[in-house]
């Protein structure tokens, strides 16, 4: 093996780079397709098993008093949202919101526990992340999440070093991206879609749980 | 086949021991060091190295009579790449692995920049036929498997008194915190790559005076 490669055109040299690639890029979008359902279904469980921690229902209640129902509502400019509802003896406990958005490093998914009035943040679950092991993604741990619980939706929470008015949170320390991203998630989901989950009837609909 | 260098016997053992990706070769760090803090990540680890170290040999043996000289590590990455992101899928989707999916992170991607794939498709299965490139896979797969599960056995064990999540140690065990952080884990690897080192060395002397 010991010829130089002429440039002979490109085509002579790549064809077998352009081949592979086309083929494994076959073959990943099948197994994609096919794993897909499998995916969804696995954080389907995961924000099912969630959502009581998320809207403060106490540890203690018993599961099968918690009812989760899953409704769709529209914010103003007509988007639609799949939102949780969590009920115990049909009183409402509050909403749980799916959101997603850019990272540092790539998507990070997120559930929001808000009260039933969507006043307040009353939860932060991490769904999905892939930011710098050992730095942000220190946002899973609960120590990061619990900065969030309490805070108003009126407010525009912003990520601070040092964190002075009531809507600042404390940053992670080499991960201000991470902590940015996470809180402009936060933000943009809730400012979006407070006011529908407001005019949303919060009478459980039928009684039947949605499990 | 007329086939040059080791056969695929040679290939087998010498991954598990003699070759040991980790232990002899020092490849693979960041694994080794990032999800070595217990055995069940550890194990999963080791199953999706497996997954593609020998899926990525398998095609890069069958391909190698094509492959340019100046683009085969861009064929070597591309497969790799691939079978990564399969593995990332498949543990994402198996219900029983997918919390391990979430606790290992962004690790499962980072596969694809694990050196000792490369390597593996450099020396042996762009050279050698089909048998001895799987032999190959296995074999390392074996010895990389052995190396995070020895790791993570001692830090397991003495970082949280636990072997796979089963409590193993007596009670009134004092946890070692420091064994499941990012220092344990130098601690333990410098330590156990020492005594590898030891007894290899004595082997050899042994051998030496043997002959003599």
């Amino acid at each position: 093996m010991s010829e130089t490669p002429e440039p002979r055109g490109y085509l002579s040299q790549a064809w077998l780079v352009i081949l592979l690639a086309l083929v494994y890029g076959g073959a990943l979008a099948g197994v994609q397709t096919k794993l897909q359902p499998m995916i969804d279904e696995n954080k389907r469980l995961e924000t099912y098993r969630q959502i009581p921690a998320l809207v403060g229902i106490a540890e203690s209640t018993d599961d099968a008093e918690i009812i989760i129902e899953q409704r769709q509502i529209e914010d103003d400019d007509g988007r639609k949202q799949k939102v949780y509802l969590a009920l115990v003896d049909g009183k409402p406990q509050g909403w749980v919101l799916p959101a997603g958005g850019m990272g540092f490093a790539d998507r990070i998914e997120l559930l929001i526990g808000l009260d039933p009035a969507a006043e307040t943040i009353t939860g932060l679950w991490v769904l999905d992340q892939k930011e710098t092991p050992g730095l942000g993604d220190l946002i899973r741990d609960e120590e990061f999440r619990s900065r969030f619980v309490g805070k108003s939706t009126g407010e525009h929470i912003e990520a601070k070093p040092e964190p002075k008015r009531s809507n600042e949170i404390l940053t992670l320390t080499g991960a201000t991206i991470s902590s940015r991203s996470v809180a402009e998630i936060v933000n943009q989901t809730v400012e979006r879609f407070k006011g529908a989950l407001r005019r949303e009837d919060t009478t459980p609909t039928s009684g039947k749980p949605d499990r | 086949m007329p086939s040059q260098g080791p056969t695929a016997l040679e290939r087998f053992v010498g991954g598990i021991l003699p070759e040991n990706p980790v232990y002899r070769q020092l490849l693979g760090m960041c694994p080794t060091l990032a999800v070595t803090g217990g055995m069940k990540p550890a194990m999963t680890m080791a199953g999706a190295t497996a997954f593609v170290l020998i899926s990525a040999n398998v095609i890069v043996s069958l391909i190698r009579g094509l492959l340019k000289p100046h683009l085969r590590i861009l064929v070597f990455t591309l497969t790799i790449a691939t079978f990564v992101t399969i593995a990332d899928l498949i543990l994402k989707a198996v219900p029983a692995l997918y919390p391990m999916s979430k606790e290992l992170g962004p690790y499962v991607p980072l596969i694809i920049v694990n050196c000792l794939i490369i390597s593996r498709c450099e020396i042996c299965s762009s050279k050698q036929g089909l048998g001895i490139a799987m032999a190959d896979g296995v074999g390392v797969s074996l010895g990389f498997a052995l190396a995070l599960g020895s790791i993570a056995t001692v830090r397991e064990i003495l970082g949280s008194g636990t072997w796979f999540g089963q409590p193993v140690m007596p009670d009134g065990w004092a946890n070692w915190g420091i064994m499941v952080l990012p220092p344990g884990a130098f601690l333990t690897l410098g330590l156990l790559l020492g005594g590898a080192e030891w007894i290899g060395q004595r082997r050899e002397k042994r051998r030496e005076k043997g002959k003599v």
